[in-house]
């Protein structure tokens, strides 16, 4: 049976606290997910109260000056902090979204951050995303084609073919959508998931692309695809506004045109 | 701790090159029972439900009991489908299996009934 409630072992207790420095006039609180696997500790939520008047706009802000000035065993993913590389994707406020995009003015009262939800934790803020990404490459993300490619210039494509792709080519795979999504929660091991599923439309609906048939095929089945049962959560905590929901409909959808 | 790769992991037993057909019919019994339903819930203000011989004569008019019968079988497909993804979805191993079996007799029975009791109030019985 799917399991409702966290193992024993996972329930998160209260952690430490750290007071701002003294003379900060503007502070907020941060409430952050800790956990440490070699500890055998449950994890806890530790408090740091952070001076922003020193600190950056952004929630990755806060946490870099954390790590940096109050407790560097702080443990979490970041790279471009401008929105593009999706490392570090985490649940800020109760919603999957990018720290270095989400601002903590847009977050009332504490500043609650989670790692991205029902994925083993490595440490912190990282989960494991080591299924994510072999779902991701389960759906082959490469052009494939029997017809030669022209000796003499790219392979072309229309106006109106390249408009197809261009928002499902956007996912940056953050992994925010697929970790949102309560059927990939409790069936993630045979469901492929939205991010997965919106990088198969990408190919499936790809003009230069050949092996269309081939990738419908490897689709259609009860849980590869059909474990979406639309519940939107994916389009709606997607960070780059993209919508992965309509991607899976109409992949439903050509699925089923091909059967009529 | 199972030593196969990640990507082996998530191919698994390949594709069941299925589902297609459960959506669709998913979808195709969703709009009959949106029409059935506005039918049913349309006759019920014109019946006495405390006059058995009125009601019974109701259900035995040719067109009711055939879109009665209609209603009782697309109603048991569409429930059937529809419990048998929350089982798929909750359950696993031997638990899952007997309870697509099990879903799958109970609404085969429930409609049979269903079915039955129209053809015998039809029928005179």
């Amino acid at each position: 049976m799917a399991e409702f409630r966290l193992p024993e072992n996972s329930r998160i207790k209260p952690g430490r606290k750290f007071a701002a420095t003294d003379g900060a006039k503007n502070t907020r609180r941060f409430v952050v997910y800790r956990y440490e696997p070699d500890s055998g500790e449950n994890p806890r939520t530790d408090t740091y109260e952070v001076d922003m008047d020193r600190c950056g706009p952004m929630v990755l802000d806060a946490l870099i000056k954390i790590k940096n000035e109050i407790d560097p065993t702080l443990t979490f993913r970041r790279s471009c902090r401008e929105g593009i590389c999706g490392s570090c994707a985490m649940n800020i406020d109760g919603t999957n979204t990018l720290a270095c995009t989400k601002a903590t003015e847009d977050v009332s009262g504490d500043v609650k951050i989670y790692p991205l939800p029902h994925m083993p934790v490595v440490k912190d803020l990282v989960p494991d995303l080591t299924n994510f990404y072999a779902q991701y490459a389960s759906i082959k993300p490469w052009l494939q084609s029997r017809t030669p490619a022209p000796p003499d210039q790219e392979r072309l494509q229309s106006r109106e073919d390249q408009l197809k792709i261009n928002e499902p080519s956007a996912c940056i795979l953050c992994a925010c959508c697929s970790t949102s999504c309560p059927s990939y929660w409790w069936n993630g091991d045979r469901y492929l998931g939205p991010a997965a599923l919106l990088a198969a439309y990408r190919w499936i609906v790809d003009t230069r692309d050949e092996a269309t048939g081939e990738r419908l095929d490897d689709l259609e089945d009860p849980f590869r695809l059909y474990r979406c049962h639309t519940i939107m959560n994916c389009t709606r905590t997607c960070p780059k506004g993209l919508n992965p929901a309509k991607a899976i409909a109409e992949t439903k959808k050509l699925l089923a045109e091909r059967r009529h | 701790m199972s030593l196969r790769s990640p990507l082996a992991r998530v191919l698994g037993l390949g594709a069941a090159g299925d589902g297609t057909g459960h959506w669709w019919a998913q979808r195709i019994t969703a709009v009959a029972m949106l029409i059935l339903g506005v039918w049913f819930a349309a006759s019920l203000p014109g019946l006495d439900l405390t006059d058995r011989g009125a009601v019974a004569s109701w259900v035995a008019a040719p067109m009711n009991s055939v879109l009665l019968i209609l209603l009782i079988a697309v109603g048991a497909y569409h429930s059937q489908l529809g419990t048998r993804v929350v089982i798929e979805d909750y359950s696993r191993g031997w638990a899952k299996v007997a309870g697509l079996v099990a879903v799958q007799f109970i609404h085969v029975v429930l409609a049979g009934a269903g079915i039955l009791a129209v053809l015998r109030i039809g029928t005179g019985g």
